[in-house]
This record gives C-alpha cells, structure tokens and sequence, in this order.
C-alpha cells in the first residue's frame, strides 16, 4: 500500500471530512487523515481552514504524525499568526524532549515559521538547544541562529546569539563547525561592514582543522569562508595553500572549485620565484581537467570558471587543450564553452591541431554550433599571428561546401582578417565574390560590402557588384545600408570617373528616401565632403584604419579579479558581479583579489601613470597617478605650529572642520558646508544644510558623479523633517567604495549633485586622502625590506614636512589613528627611522620612511605632503 | 526587522513532471524569499529555450534564479535570488537523485507520490535554510525509513554518524568474515579524429572499496610509488572508509595507444546503397583478453536490407538507434578482426541533414591497467588485531571511448 492513495479523495465536503477525520479519538485515523490534508497541500489545494485542527494533532509521541504537523505548520502559519501561537507551547516543550531527534526537529521548524509572534518565544528553546549536550543539536540550533536573523536581526543581536556562533567555530564537533560557519557566513554577507567572521590565524586553524573532518558540504561552507580571509603575509598564505591543496582531489565538483577559489586568491600573495609559487600551479591543472568528468550541468559550471582562470592564469591549462576538444555526445551549452576556452588556450604551439578541430565542428549539423566554430577560425587566426594563412585557407575549404550559413559566418570573420592583416591575403576575394548571391544575411553582406569598398581599386567589377546591392536598397537592414554608402563613397574616391552616377544615386537614396538618421546623417556628410573638398575627402574616408585589437572579449581586470573571488558561485556562471544580478546588493563591497605589488609615489616629476601601472600589478594604473601632484587639502603647512606637542594617544582618523561647499547665493537659498571622517572602518561624509530661503525645503537626495575611487553613497540621505527658513541640520552620510570608477583631476575631486524640492545644485569639493586608508594597511613585516629595496629609485619622492615637535612615538601613534601603520622602527645615529605602510581602499599599497632627527622639528618623508602634514597637524 | 529577500541559497526543491503537465510534484521551500509561483516561469523559459535549440542548466527570471537538472522525467530545480554557490546547488541536485534512487528503486512520478511522506522528511533531513546537511543515504536510512511506524517504537537516537568524526560509518559493526574487496578500474576516454590520429586519450581511474570489516578499522592502502603520492591527497577518505568509497584521480593524458583501434571505410552511395567495411584490432598485450566487446556503427537513418559478414561475433541492426552493433564476446590481445555491412537506401534522397555520430566501442579487459597502478599492499590496523583477507581486481573498461567517421 503507497502513499498516492490520499491523493485521491476529491469528493464534495472533503475539508469537512477530513475536519472530522483530524478529531477522531483513534490514532490511525488522526495520523491518515494528517496525511490527506499534506497530501492535497502537495498538490496546491488550500486546506488552511483545518489549521486549528491540525495543530490539535501536534502533542503527540509519534515522530512520524509530528513531522508531518511541523511541515503544515511551516506553510500556513504564515497566513494565520495568530493561530500560530497555538503550537508555541508545544515547540517549547518539544524542545526539551529527552530526544535529540525531536528537540532538533523542534527547533529546526521553529525557525521556519516566520510569524514575528513566534520568534520572541524562540529565543529561550534556541538558546539553551546552542548549548545542547548533542551535536545534532547543535548544528541545527547554528542553522537556526541564521534563520532568525533572517526574519529579525535586531532581535538575534540582542539576545548576544551571534556571540554564541561564534564560539561555535570552537566546537570539538565538524559538523557543528560547518554549518556555524556556513550561518555566519550569511548572516555576514547582509552586514558586509561587521567584523562577524573575525577571521585572525587561531580560527582559521580551527577551519582548517575541522576542514579534514566535515562533510563535503561542510567543507564547501568552510572553503568559501576562507576565501574571504586575507593572510596576513605570504607565510601564511602559502601555509593556508598547503592544508587546502588535498581538497582538488575530492570527488565533489563542489569542494574541488571551492578549493581552487581559495587557491586562486591566496597564489595572489606568493612571490612568483618562489618554487612552491610553480608546484601550486602544476596542482591546479589535473583537478580542473578532472571535473570535466562530471555531470553535464557540473561540467558546464566548470568550464565557466575555467574560463574565468585560463584569462587571469593562462600558464595553468596550457598544456591541456586537447582536454576541451568537443565530444559528440556534449550538450550545445558545453560545445560552445568548450569551443571558446580552446580560442583562449590556442597559441602557436597547437594551432594546428585546433584548426583541424575546428574545421571538423564546422562540418557538424547544428547550426549554432557551426557558426561559432567558423567563428573560431577566424578569431585563431587574430590572435596567432602564425596561423593566419592557415586559417584563412582553411576557412576558403568551407566557402567551398557552400553550405550557406558556413559560407556567411566565413564572409564576416574574413573581413576581420582582412582588418588585423591589410593587404595580405586579397587574393581570396575573388572566391568571395562567388559567393555574393547566396548571402542573405544581413551581417554578412554588410561584411562582403566592406570588403568590396575597401578594395574596389583590385576589383574589375566593383561597381557592377555595388549597383546589385544598391536595387533593393531601402529593403535592406540599416547596418547594410551604411555599409552600401561607405563602399560606395570608397568606390568613388578610387575610381571617380565611372562611377559618379553610382555615387550621386546612393547618395540621394541615403538622404532623400531614408528615414534613418543615422544613414542621412552619413549621406549628408560625405555629400558635403565630396563636393567642397575631394582631397579631404580621400584623406578622410579612406584613412588608414587602426588595426583590430586581438583580444575584444577579454573580461575587464577589475572585473575578472572580482570573478575568481566568485569562483564557483552564479556570479562566475554569468561571468557577472553579484551586484548586478542579486537584489539588495548595491553598496556591498566588490570582493578584490589580495594585493602583492607595492608602490611609492613620486613627487619630483609629474610622475608618469606607466611606471606606477608597471609597478603595481593589479589595481588600474591611472588612479593613484596624480596623488603626489594634488594639491593640499584642509589645511597646508601653515597650521603647523598650532598643535602644540605633547598628544601622545592615538586620536582616531584626523576630520578636518566643515567648509563651505556650496553657497547660498548659488543654490537658491541653500548652503552646505562639509567634510569628511573615517570611522571604525566606515567613511562618512558629514553636511550641514542651511536654509537660507524664505520657504520650507523638502525632499533632500544626493548624488556623486564618477569619481577616482569609486565612492559613492551607501543609502540615501536622511533629511527627515522639513527644513524651515534659518534652520541648520547636519547630516552623517555613509559613503561606499561601489560605485563608478572614472579618474578625477585633482585626484580626490567629488563632484556632487544635491536636489530639494526646488531645484538641482551641483558642486564638487575634495576629500582627504587619508579617507581612503583602510584598517587593514599593515604591510608584512618579513617582506617589507625586501619589496622596499625592490622599488626603482624614481618612483621614489622625498620631501620634508616641517616645525613639527612630535617625537617619533607621538608621531607613529597618531598616524596609526589614520591607518598609516608603522611597520618597523630603526635609530641611527640619532636619528628616528620609521618604516610605514597604508593601504588604499583599491589595495594599493604605499609604503614610506620617515627620519626624524632628534630636536630637528623637520621630518624627512617619502609620501605625499598633503596627508602626513595634515595628519600630523591634526588634533 | 529584516525581512529582506536577499539572503538565500536554494530555497526550493521542486519535483516536477514531464513538461506537457508542468505540474509540480512536491516542493519544499527552505527560505521564505522566492514566491512559489515564480516556477510557472521556468516553465515558459525553459520552452523557449527549447525552441530555439539552445538550453542552459541556468536560467533567471527577474532577479529569480533557475538551477536545474532532469531525471528521466522529472525536472529538479532549485530557485535562488542570491549569489548562490551554483556547483553546491548542482552536486546536491545530484545528490538528491542518488539518495532517492537509493530509497525508492526508481526516481519518477509514481515513487514521489507513494512516498511523499518519506520525500518530505528526506528533503528536510538533506537541507536546513539552503545548508546541505547529512547526504549519505546510508546513514540517512538509519533514522528515516519508509515504515514510519519502525521510529516511534524504537525509542529513537539520533545516529552517532550524524555528527561523528568518523561520520561515515557506526560503531558495533561486525562481520564473521573480515574480507575487503579492491576493485582498480580504469576509464578509457578516447578521441579518434576520421583521418585517424588520436585527438586525445586519458584515463579515469577510481579504486572502489567494498569492505566487510568489524569495528572501527583503519584501512592503509599501499599503492605503487607513482600513485600512493597521487592518493596520498584523500588521505582521510582512503584510509577508513568503510562503505565503499570511490577515489577518483585522473592521470593527466599520457597519449595511451587506444586499446582497440578501429578502422572504417563507410561508402555511401547515394540513392542505392551503404557499404561498411570495420577493421578491429586489440592493441593490448597477448595474454590479455577484452570482454563483451560491442562496436557500434552509425547508418544512415533511411538505411534498409542489411546485410552482415562478420570474422567473428555477430553484427546487429538496431534501426531505432541507426546503428549496426558488432558485439564480441571475447577478444584476444593482438588479434584482428573483420566486419562488412551493406545497406539498401532508398532511391527517394533524405533531405533531413544528419549529423555524422561516431563510432564508439565498449569493452572491458580484466586483470589489466594500463597505468600499470598495482596494489601493493593492504594493511588493517583495529584494536582487536583481526586479520583480514584482501581481494584485488583490475578491470580497464571503455570510458567515452569515440572514433570519428569520414561519411
């Protein structure tokens, strides 16, 4: 006898019936007819009105009948809290049952009833069930803790559970250590600010200890918490690398990717001459091929991170192209992704065999697939140099089968071909020209179009080919008909006596007869062109054209290093930023791969972009260009001498006072003066709002353009009252480092956009380097003398701060409250040496000397004036 | 309060029918962030997508996320609005078709709905708020069975394998006979370009353990040098893994001689006949022999009248499948055999165009490994010092093993 059987009572009355059924006073039947009402809950019927009756089933010592009451709970109590209160008093009480089974059931289901009610009776039960004598417990109690906070995070804070996980990361049991990370790990990811994972080395022992214990799944929620660690020098790193690496041999694709993430970002902190640096990345290689092994959807998801690690670590896979050849039996979504990550791995040494490859696929049936690998060819033959001949004969083969849609995706990269290699390979037109008939569409006859115009001084008949285009001109797709005028203009240059009359139709068809602007525009110009000036126009129209880049759809940098943060998760399957597909995620921080190149700044010179670029690595190379050069904010040398000597104690990040940003007489009665403070890790921007109107003003909202570090608000302004005449309020910005990236001159330039109810005012203002200085900047000891010898001397920059009357002590405390770290301390010869390091929020490093000759009030620096005197002078 | 709809892993696990009823079966919703009626539009989705022949295991639908696999007749989807881990959501999918298999035979319609009950405690068991949690359906039927009235007589405990150390295995166990069996099996996938030069070639090797052993034994497997440093890694499944445990560890591509090498001439003459000429030949050492041989050769899908020559074996048309399939019981190391097939074909043409599948090869050699990986020794350490009889097999069998035609 099966279960289907309650599937199939839909008589007439049937809620009453079972009414009935749910009161009897026999066990059996009460358990039969709980299973009906699940049963047509299954199926999406509404049985919410037996909610009374149901939970009158709940005090029961049959486990069975009590899961299946719990399971109703958690779908409708939602719709009837109030009733839900009902079942409280049983929880509770299930709660302390003497079985583990059902007190983790309890509290398990518990969590699940997201009725507010029902969380402030929770709080005891959960408490006490953390604390639980049984693992079993445990775990689902740290699950819980998750729960909750998902339905009230105030109230978890409150009652301290969050302390509790936390000493859960401690537990002599795995399994309780795996979903306490795991639930931490969420509960982080909506306060991307907390220190909730307080990740020092002693827990990442624990981790990596309980690590070797867990379950897979654990092991998944372990390796993706350390992912989010930053080592604190490349000792660790390559120590924390050594305990992960067994984990690429695990059977579940899961745990292997999870692996190669934390590997992926901590190699970032290994020195490249190091030998384990190249033991690292020969292990990489064998688990990658191996999960080509695995289920197709698995598989798929591989190859998307694949493609993310072959970009940022091409030395990886090298070797393995042969891995990624196409098996008959793949389904379309692994042929595509493999096809494109054997572009990326072709190079001179297996071009051919590629080709070969290609070529096969080209002969294949489906058409999508087809089209891509012609593709292919022509996108092997861009980017080695080699093979061109070899692809472009290769692609003549296919022209030859005449199968139309191979012939048309040949046309379209041949014209790529002929842009990255001018001049080559012209003998090939003539076979394209064959093909003219059969092109129907539209990518490909604007392709043999342009091939045509480009070069219509080698082509007898060009014009003949044109004028056939030109009958159905206004039939044919806009990018076609640019293409038409183009080559026809070309043509014209090239050959102006014949074709005049050519030119003079298209010319009025483009401009006459068209109701696409673009196309008229285009026609109006080149008319124009052509009859003031026809040698600018042959200078300007048949220019030399730049060459075609090699790679076009390379990722981003900044994007990729996001991405390989992502490893394994949707973000890597879209080859997207979380942000842009998760709700909600606006403001929370790009993950960035660690940061090992360091640099100092020049002040000398305008230091050039190219040489920090070359000596940074990772972060985009424009932004910190002009640091040395900006000019002084709040306050320059002249406040020196006010600040008096003896402030021993670490102040905290220097706030310099408001000024005035924008004037009253600019912005309709509005003024606004301002500054900027780092506090605890968060940057803020702190306004006062003067209404110096006569009427109310409403409805404040702000906005920052792109600027050069990408600062942008975290929320939106809070003006909750009205601002009446003469009244002042001051308001507590928090500022992101999520938004738009764009390179500001000067450097820390913010420009700003603040709209009332009356109208939009603009005004841009500066803030203080030392805003961007994050809490982590102590740079690692062991390697800082060497990295600090490795820097060229001319990316170097002295320059003296002076009438400073601090001893090197006060100094190095007060510049710690800013988050310039002293890394260490020499005295020679009576002088104070201290070496220092900050970190920006892009993870650029600087690192500085600073001398200070006893009793000689000048100090001796290497990094920009602007920040170590304001500091310094700070109070 | 928060009651935000971004923190979520999967929330749901939706069963579902064949797509001409698109009903759904059961579901199981793990967060309270995605609406349930946010799977009607997988279904339009996954049409699409069907339509225009191009199907992707991932889909979204506003800020919705569509995670799924299909199991003979069943769609498996998980719905997330987060960024989830995608190969978790994936392995655990497959995770679940295993653990139901397990339980229920078959995993299909009927078995969903005779057991519901058991499907929903599963489903809880198997995952809290998006955390895969136990997945060993070993230890899972421990304490969930389908007589649900087994439980509330035995007074239940949780298992200690639930949240043990040692989570794979309970204690008490005891067998008469302390016997392990190694079975060493190796894949071989194989490439084969029409021309004939081998694209690629690998080996996926795995050592399956099936162990009868009392107690809590450690078991230390000693294999030769080459690949005791390549096992060394799953040190901690290796060693005390008592169920059976597959340890996987693909030798990178060591350019293999393909054991059987196939040569084919396939004629085809167009609106009269097909003629297949299929040359095998064992490349393997003499001692050696291939079992259960089957070569599968692809015909046209309009082929008709075979006819069959073979040196050995015998061939079969299996029309459904459009392939002619040669099967050998046994063939020796060295040996060459010789296959001809002839196909009538009709004088009206096809105009379908069809793909050009491969011929692909199935076998099985015993007593052989082409890595030459070799157990060398089995220790068991276990406090009662018993002995235990260790049995060791090799088996090198086809993996995807393909060969591709000219026609």
């Amino acid at each position: 006898m099966t279960d289907s059987k309650y599937f199939t009572t839909t008589k007439k009355g049937e809620i009453f019936e079972l009414k009935a059924e749910l009161n009897s006073d026999k066990k059996e039947k009460k358990k039969e007819a709980v299973k009906k009402v699940i049963a047509s809950m299954t199926v999406g019927k509404d049985v919410s009105a037996l909610f009374p009756d149901v939970v009158n089933c709940m005090q029961t010592d049959n486990l069975e009948l009590k899961k299946l009451v719990y399971l109703y709970l958690m779908n409708y109590a939602k719709s009837q809290p109030d009733m839900a209160i009902m079942a409280v008093n049983t929880f509770v009480k299930d709660c302390e049952d003497p079985n583990p089974l059902i007190r983790a059931l309890a509290v398990r289901t518990m969590g699940c009833i997201r009725v507010d009610k029902i969380t402030e009776y929770l709080c005891e039960p959960l408490r006490k069930c953390l604390k639980d004598e049984d693992p079993y417990v445990r775990k689902t109690a740290a699950v819980c803790v998750a729960k909750l906070h998902d339905i009230n995070a105030q109230l978890v804070e409150d009652q301290g559970f969050l302390d509790t996980l936390k000493d859960l990361i401690s537990d002599s049991n795995p399994m309780v250590v795996a979903n306490a990370v795991a639930a931490l790990s969420e509960i982080a990811e909506s306060h991307p600010n907390s220190n909730l994972l307080d990740l020092n080395p002693q827990t990442i022992n624990k981790l990596l200890t309980a690590l070797n214990e867990c379950t897979e799944w654990g092991q998944i929620f372990i390796l993706d918490c350390l992912a989010n660690y930053m080592p604190c020098d490349d000792r660790e790193s390559q120590s924390i690398c050594e305990r992960v690496t067994p984990r690429l041999s695990h059977a579940n694709s899961a745990v292997v990717l999870s692996a190669v993430k934390v590997l992926m970002k901590f190699m970032e902190m290994l020195p490249k001459d190091l030998d384990y640096y190249g033991t690292l990345l020969k292990k990489l290689a064998p688990p990658l091929v191996t999960l080509l092994s695995a289920e197709a959807e698995l598989q798929y998801v591989a190859l998307r991170n694949i493609n993310l690690i072959v970009q940022k670590r091409p030395e990886i896979l090298k070797h393995e192209m042969k891995v990624f050849f196409v098996k008959y039996n793949d389904p379309i979504y692994v042929k595509l992704e493999k096809l494109d990550i054997m572009i990326r791995l072709a190079s001179q040494a297996n071009i051919a065999q590629v080709l070969a490859e290609l070529k096969e696929y080209a002969t294949e049936v489906d058409v999508d697939f087809v089209r891509k690998a012609v593709r292919a060819i022509g996108r092997c033959a861009i980017k080695v140099e080699q093979s061109a001949e070899r692809c472009v004969s290769t692609l003549l083969d296919l022209i030859q089968t005449k199968v139309n849609y191979v012939v048309q995706e040949a046309i379209v990269v041949i014209k790529d071909i002929f842009r990255k290699y001018p001049n080559k390979y012209e003998s090939v037109i003539a076979t394209l020209c064959e093909n003219l008939d059969s092109l129907d569409e539209p990518e490909a006859r604007a392709a043999m179009i342009w091939i045509v115009g480009e070069y219509a001084e080698r082509i007898d008949n060009a014009d003949e080919l044109l004028e056939s285009f030109l009958e159905g001109f206004h039939d044919e797709s806009a990018q076609v008909q640019l293409q038409l005028l183009t080559a026809i203009v070309k043509l014209f240059l090239k050959k102006p006596t014949e074709t005049q009359e050519l030119v003079q139709q298209v010319l009025s068809l483009a401009t006459q007869d068209s109701d696409n602007p673009d196309l008229r525009d285009r026609g109006y110009i080149y008319w124009r062109l052509l009859s003031t000036d026809p040698v600018a126009a042959k200078e300007v129209v048949l220019a030399e054209k730049p060459l075609i880049s090699e790679e076009t759809d390379l990722i981003e940098p900044t994007l990729l290093e996001e991405l390989i943060c992502h490893i394994g998760t949707l973000a890597s399957v879209y080859h997207k930023p979380p942000s842009a597909f998760v709700e909600g995620s606006r403001g929370v921080q790009h993950k960035r791969l660690p940061a090992r190149a360091v640099i100092t700044l020049v002040k000398r010179t305008g230091l050039s972009g190219s040489n920090m670029g070359a000596g940074l690595g990772v972060a985009p190379a424009a932004m910190p260009a002009s640091l040395g050069g900006a000019p002084a904010v709040g306050g320059g040398l002249g406040d020196l001498f006010d600040l008096g000597g003896g402030v021993g104690m670490p102040t905290g990040s220097y706030v310099a006072p408001k000024t005035v940003w924008l004037l009253a007489i600019k912005a309709k009665g509005l003024e606004i003066s301002g500054t900027f403070a780092r506090r605890g890790g968060i940057i803020q921007m702190d306004l006062s709002l003067t209404n110096k109107a006569m009427s109310v003003m409403t409805d404040f909202a702000v906005q920052f353009n792109r600027n050069s570090f990408g600062l942008a608000p975290a929320g939106p302004m809070q003006v909750l009252t009205p601002l009446s005449p003469n009244q002042t309020i001051d308001v507590s910005l928090p500022l992101s480092m999520s938004g738009p990236v764009m390179k500001m001159e000067p450097l820390n330039n913010l420009q700003v956009a603040v709209k009332n109810n009356i109208d939009v005012f603009y005004f841009s203002c500066q803030y203080p380097l030392s805003l961007l200085f994050v809490e982590d900047g102590r740079f690692y000891r062991q390697v800082f003398l060497a990295t600090w010898k490795d820097i060229p001397n001319d990316s170097e920059a002295q320059f003296q701060i002076k009438d400073i009357h601090l001893n090197s002590d006060v100094a190095s405390n007060k510049l710690q409250g800013s988050n310039i770290f002293t890394i260490a301390k020499r005295t020679v010869e009576g002088q104070d040496m201290l070496y220092q390091s900050i970190k920006l929020t892009n993870g650029i490093w600087v690192l500085a000397e600073m001398r200070i000759q006893t009793g000689n009030p000048n100090y001796t620096c290497t990094v920009p004036r602007i920040v170590y005197a304001s500091l310094l002078h700070s109070q | 309060m928060s009651r935000c709809h971004f923190l979520s892993r999967q929330e749901r696990v939706l069963l579902q029918t064949p797509m001409s009823s698109h009903q759904v079966l059961i579901c199981r919703n793990y967060k309270g962030d995605v609406d349930m009626s946010e799977i009607d539009h997988f279904f339009t989705l996954l049409m699409q997508q069907e339509e225009e022949g191009l199907v992707c295991p991932v889909m979204s639908h506003g800020n919705v996320h569509f995670l799924w696999i299909k199991h003979s007749n069943l769609y498996l989807v998980a719905t997330t609005n987060k960024n989830s881990n995608a190969s978790l959501v994936y392995a655990f999918l497959y995770k679940l078709v295993e653990v139901f298999t397990e339980y229920f035979k078959e995993l299909e319609e009927e078995s969903i709905q005779d057991n519901f009950v058991v499907v929903y405690e599963l489903l809880d068991e198997l995952m809290d708020f998006g955390f895969p949690q136990t997945t060993d359906s070993k230890i899972l039927q421990e304490y969930i069975t389908q007589k649900g009235n087994k439980l509330e007589v035995a007074k239940t405990k949780v298992p200690t394998t639930v949240t043990n150390a040692v989570s794979w295995r309970s204690e008490g166990i005891k067998y008469k006979k302390n016997e392990v069996f190694i079975d060493v099996i190796e894949s071989i996938n194989v490439l084969v370009n029409a021309n004939g030069s081998v694209m690629s070639s690998d080996i996926v090797g795995s050592i399956k353990l099936k162990t009868m052993l009392s107690g809590m034994p450690e078991l230390r497997l000693g294999l030769n040098d080459r690949m005791l440093f390549a096992l060394t890694g799953r040190k901690n499944q290796t060693i005390l893994h008592c169920l059976s445990d597959e340890l996987m560890k693909r030798i990178s591509p060591t350019n293999v001689k393909p054991l059987i090498w196939i040569e084919s001439v396939i004629e085809k003459f167009s609106h009269s006949r097909v003629e297949i000429m299929v040359k095998a030949k064992g490349q393997f050492k003499k001692q050696s022999v291939a079992n259960n041989v089957e070569i599968r050769v692809p015909v046209p899908s309009d082929a008709d009248s075979p006819k069959f020559k073979t040196s050995t074996g015998h061939a079969k048309y299996v029309p459904e499948k459009n392939l002619v399939v040669w099967s050998i019981k046994s063939f020796p190391g060295g040996k060459e055999f010789l296959m001809r097939a002839h196909f009538g074909l009709p004088s009206v043409e096809n105009h379908e165009l069809e793909g050009r599948p491969p011929i692909t090869v199935k076998f099985e050699i015993p007593y052989f490994t082409v890595s030459g990986i070799q157990v060398r020794y089995m220790k068991i350490i276990e406090k009662s010092g018993y002995q235990a009889l260790p049995w060791v097999r090799y088996i090198t069998q086809s993996g995807d093993y393909q060969l591709r035609t000219n026609s």
